[in-house]
C-alpha cells in the first residue's frame, strides 16, 4: 500500500474493461442506486406521514423522538445479518436493514417541518375555515418542504453509504467491489468502489440540494 | 461462544494453570511424553534447560485464529495441550484475515496458529502451482520467512469445493466437476466474492474442465446462508469448506476433482522459533489425531450444538486421551 | 437464550472492547469540534468547506476507511486505534456543523452586552457563549454519541473485538441468538451513554431542565 494505493484505484477506475458489463461500473452504481431509492422510498412511506402527524397533532412527539433515537442506534450490520439468516438470501434483507437506517432522518425532517411553521401562519389558515387536512397540505407540508427534503438528504447519504451491506448476502451493487477487494486483499479496488459510493453520494446530495433550496424558494414566495 | 476476549483469558489463565499442575503431576506416567522431553533438551538445548524437568515450566505461548469458528476450535486444542505440557498460554483468537496475522506472527506477537496448507502457500507465492499435500507441504518449508515454520500437517483438511443438492447431481448425472460442462443451464456457485479471483474460481474451472460458472458472494464462508442459497434452488452451486457438517446433514454432494483444481486444505500448524521441541510435540499429538471426520464433528458441534470452543476442544482431548 | 447464558464472559469482554473504542472518539470529536466551529464561524468560507467537507467525510463508507487507515497511521492492521480514529473523523463531521449551529444560536447581542459588562474574551466564552451553547451542543454530541456506538461494530468484519464480532460469528455459524445478543446490547449501550449525556446536561445546565432541543 506503500505506492499510492489511491493512484492505483483511480488507474483502476480507467480501465475501459471495467465500465461495460454486467459487473461493469454503470451496472453496479445503477444497482447501488436502485437500492438506495428503494431503502429511502419504503422508509418514506412509512415515515413521512407518522411525523407529519406527529408534527400536526403534537401528540406522540415523545414516542417518536425516542424510537428514531433507538433507531439510530441500531447497528446495520447486525440487521443485514439478522434479517438474512430469518430470510435467506436476496434483496429483502438488507432492505429492511436500509429502511430502519431510513427511518429516523426522515421521521425527524418531516415532524420538525410542521413544527417549523409559525403557529400564527397556522391560526390564520384555521381562522380562514381550513380543516385540519387543509391546514396540513396546503400550509405546514408546503412551508415545512425544505426540512422534509432534507431529512431526505440526510437518509439519503446514510443508504448510500452502507448500501455496500447489501452485497455482503449475495446482491449486487458497488459493495461488489468493496468486498472483493477487501477479501482478495485488492485495495485499489476496494478504494475505487469506495470513490464510486461518494461520488454517488455526492451528485444524490447536490441533487437534493437543489431540490431544498427550489422549495424554499417556493415556500417564501407561498409565505 | 466463539469470540474470546483477553479478559476472559485472564480468567480462564488462572483456571488453567490449575489443570497444569495436574497435568504435570501425572505427565510423566505417559512414556511418550518422557521421549518428548528428553528430545527436547537435546534439541532447543539452551537457555530454557530448566523447563525439561517436570513440564513444569513451559514457558509463554500466544497461541492466535483466525476469524472462523472452526479455526477455533483446532487453535483451542492446541492451547489446551500447550497448557497441559505447563505453558502459559494466551490466546488472540478470531483474527480476521492472513494479511493482519501473518506479519504479527512474523514480528513474534502471536507464537502459534492454525493454517491451511494451499491458502497458507498462496499467501507466500501467489503463482504456486497445485500439487499433492505433501509437495505444498515442501514448498511451505522453503517458502516461509525466517523464524516461521509449518509442523506436520493433519490428515484433516477443509477445502473448498463445488458442491450441490444430491437431487440436482441425480438430475444432471453429477459425480465430477468436469461433468457440470454438459448442464444446459447457466451455473450460479455461492461463495465468499474472493472466490472469483481465487485459481480455483470461475476462470480457472473454465480453463481446467470447461465448466462455466458465475459468482453469487455471500460473505458467510460458506455458512448456512450459503447452504440455504443452494437448498432453496437459488444457485445450483456452492463453495462449501469440505469439513462442513451441513454437507451431510444436507445430503449435499460435493463433485469430485479428479484434476486437483482446488488446493489442498490440510491443517497445518504455523509457528515461530519460540515453540521448542516439547510444545511441537504437543500440537503434533493433536495433529496426528486429527481426521477429518474428527473435523467436521467438531464443527458440528459448534454450529449445530452451539458449543463453545472451548468446551469442544476440551472433549475431544479427553476422548483421544490427549488431556 | 441458552446462548447467552453460556457466553457471558465472551459477551462481557466484546462489551468493554467496544466501549474502549467508541468512548474516546466521542470525547474527542467534542472537544476539537469546539474550536474548529469557533474558527469556522469566524471565517465565512471555512463555515461552508466545513460543511462541505463533513458531507464528503459522511459519505465515506465506513469499513474501507477502516481498511485504509492503517496504511496512512502506520498503525497495525487489528489496532483498536484505527477505529478509533475512523470514528473521530465521522464524529467532526457530525460536530463540527452541530457545535457551528450551536455558537451562532447565541445572539452578538448578548456577546456584546456580556463584552460590555466587562468579561474578557475567554471569560466571556466560558461563561456565557459556552453555556447559551450548550443545550445545542449538548443535542450534537448526543447524535455522535449514539451513532459511533453503532458504527464501531463494523470493526467486526476486520476481526476487531466489538460487539460486532458477534453478527459475524453468528451469521457464518448460524446462531441468531448471537446477533440478536449483539444488536441488542449496542443499542442497550447506546441509550445507555445517551442517557448519561442527558443527565450531565441537566447537572450543568439546570436552567434547561424541562425544555429539550433537538439536533438539526
Amino acid at each position: 500500500m506503500n505506492e499510492s494505493p489511491l493512484r492505483e484505484a483511480l488507474s483502476w477506475l480507467s480501465e475501459p474493461e471495467r465500465w461495460s458489463g454486467p459487473s461493469g461500473i454503470p451496472m453496479r452504481t445503477l444497482e447501488h442506486f436502485g437500492y438506495t431509492v428503494l431503502g429511502v422510498g419504503v422508509a418514506a412511506v412509512i415515515a413521512i406521514p407518522i411525523g407529519l402527524l406527529v408534527g400536526h397533532t403534537h401528540r406522540g412527539k415523545g414516542v417518536a423522538v425516542a424510537a428514531a433515537g433507538a433507531a439510530r442506534a441500531l447497528p446495520t450490520l447486525g440487521l443485514v445479518t439478522l434479517f438474512a439468516l430469518l430470510l435467506g438470501l436476496g434483496l429483502t434483507a438488507p432492505l429492511l436493514a436500509f429502511v430502519v437506517l431510513a427511518t429516523p432522518s426522515l421521521l425527524a425532517g418531516a415532524y420538525a417541518a410542521v413544527e417549523s411553521v409559525d403557529p400564527a401562519t397556522v391560526d390564520a389558515a384555521r381562522a380562514q375555515g381550513m380543516t385540519g387536512w387543509q391546514v396540513l397540505t396546503r400550509v405546514e407540508v408546503p412551508l415545512g418542504m425544505p426540512l422534509i427534503v432534507g431529512g431526505f438528504r440526510g437518509a439519503t447519504v446514510q443508504v448510500v453509504a452502507t448500501a455496500m451491506l447489501a452485497a455482503y448476502v449475495g446482491n449486487g451493487g458497488l459493495g461488489r467491489y468493496i468486498f472483493l477487494g477487501l477479501g482478495s486483499q485488492d485495495y485499489p479496488q476496494m478504494i475505487a468502489g469506495s470513490l464510486l459510493v461518494i461520488a454517488l453520494a455526492l451528485v444524490l446530495d447536490l441533487t437534493l440540494l437543489l431540490i431544498q433550496r427550489l422549495t424554499s424558494a417556493r415556500g417564501l414566495r407561498a409565505a | 461462544m466463539t469470540t474470546h476476549s483477553t479478559r476472559r483469558h485472564l480468567l480462564g489463565m488462572l483456571g488453567a494453570s490449575g489443570v497444569a499442575l495436574g497435568a504435570a503431576a501425572c505427565g510423566s506416567s505417559d512414556p511418550f511424553e518422557e521421549d518428548q522431553e528428553e528430545s527436547e533438551q537435546g534439541g532447543s538445548g539452551g537457555s530454557d534447560g530448566g523447563g525439561g524437568d517436570g513440564g513444569g515450566e513451559g514457558g509463554d505461548l500466544v497461541v492466535g485464529s483466525q476469524a472462523y469458528y472452526s479455526n477455533e476450535i483446532v487453535a483451542e486444542l492446541f492451547a489446551q495441550v500447550l497448557e497441559a505440557d505447563g505453558y502459559t498460554v494466551s490466546r488472540q483468537f478470531q483474527i480476521g484475515q492472513r494479511e493482519v496475522y501473518m506479519p504479527e506472527l512474523e514480528n513474534g506477537s502471536l507464537d502459534v496458529l492454525p493454517e491451511y496448507l494451499g491458502n497458507l502457500l498462496q499467501h507466500y507465492d501467489s503463482e504456486a502451482q497445485n500439487g499433492t499435500a505433501e509437495e505444498i507441504h515442501s514448498a511451505l518449508e522453503e517458502d516461509l520467512p525466517d523464524g516461521l515454520r509449518v509442523l506436520s500437517f493433519a490428515e484433516a483438511t477443509d477445502q473448498d469445493s463445488y458442491t450441490t443438492t444430491s437431487a440436482f447431481a441425480q438430475e444432471h448425472s453429477l459425480s465430477e466437476i468436469g461433468d457440470l460442462a454438459g448442464v444446459d443451464e447457466d451455473l450460479q456457485i455461492a461463495a465468499n466474492s474472493e472466490f472469483e479471483v481465487r485459481p480455483y474460481g470461475p476462470e480457472g474451472v473454465s480453463k481446467v474442465y470447461g465448466v462455466e460458472v458465475s459468482v453469487v458472494p455471500v460473505e458467510d464462508s460458506g455458512g448456512p446462508l450459503t447452504v440455504q442459497a443452494l437448498t432453496d434452488g437459488d444457485v445450483q452451486l456452492a463453495d462449501l469448506y469440505t469439513s462442513d457438517p451441513a454437507i451431510a446433514a444436507n445430503d449435499l454432494v460435493v463433485l469430485e476433482d479428479p484434476e486437483s483444481l482446488i488446493l489442498p486444505q490440510n491443517v497445518v500448524p504455523v509457528v515461530t522459533d519460540k515453540v521448542d521441541a516439547a510444545a511441537e510435540a504437543a500440537i503434533t499429538a493433536v495433529i496426528d489425531q486429527l481426521s477429518p471426520d474428527d473435523l467436521v464433528e467438531l464443527n458440528r458441534r459448534s454450529t449445530e450444538d452451539q458449543a463453545d470452543s472451548a468446551e469442544i476442544a476440551t472433549e475431544w482431548l479427553t476422548e483421544k486421551g490427549l488431556a | 437464550m441458552n446462548w447467552v447464558q453460556d457466553n457471558l464472559g465472551v459477551i462481557g469482554g466484546h462489551t468493554t472492547a467496544h466501549l474502549a473504542q467508541s468512548l474516546p472518539p466521542i470525547v474527542i470529536a467534542f472537544a476539537l469540534s469546539l474550536p474548529l466551529a469557533k474558527l469556522a464561524n469566524r471565517m465565512g468560507w471555512l463555515r461552508s468547506g466545513v460543511t462541505t467537507l463533513s458531507g464528503l467525510l459522511y459519505a465515506i463508507p465506513s469499513l474501507p476507511l477502516f481498511v485504509l487507515l492503517p496504511g496512512l497511521l502506520g498503525t497495525g492492521f487489528r489496532s483498536p486505534l484505527n477505529i478509533s480514529v475512523a470514528l473521530t473523523l465521522y464524529g467532526l463531521a457530525l460536530m463540527v456543523p452541530a457545535a457551528s449551529d450551536a455558537f451562532r444560536s447565541v445572539g452578538r447581542d448578548v456577546l456584546s452586552s456580556a463584552t460590555a459588562q466587562g468579561y474578557a474574551p475567554p471569560a466571556r466564552f466560558w461563561q456565557v457563549e459556552l453555556p447559551l451553547a450548550g443545550p445545542v451542543l449538548l443535542a450534537g454530541v448526543r447524535v455522535v454519541a449514539v451513532s459511533t456506538i453503532s458504527l464501531v461494530t463494523v470493526g467486526g468484519v476486520l476481526g476487531v473485538s466489538s460487539l460486532g464480532m458477534l453478527f459475524v460469528d453468528g451469521f457464518r455459524r448460524g446462531i441468531v441468538a448471537e446477533i440478536l445478543t449483539g444488536v441488542v446490547l449496542t443499542v442497550a449501550l447506546a441509550l445507555f451513554i445517551d442517557g448519561l449525556l442527558v443527565l450531565a446536561g441537566r447537572m450543568l445546565m439546570p436552567w434547561t431542565v424541562g425544555k429539550e432541543v433537538r439536533a438539526a
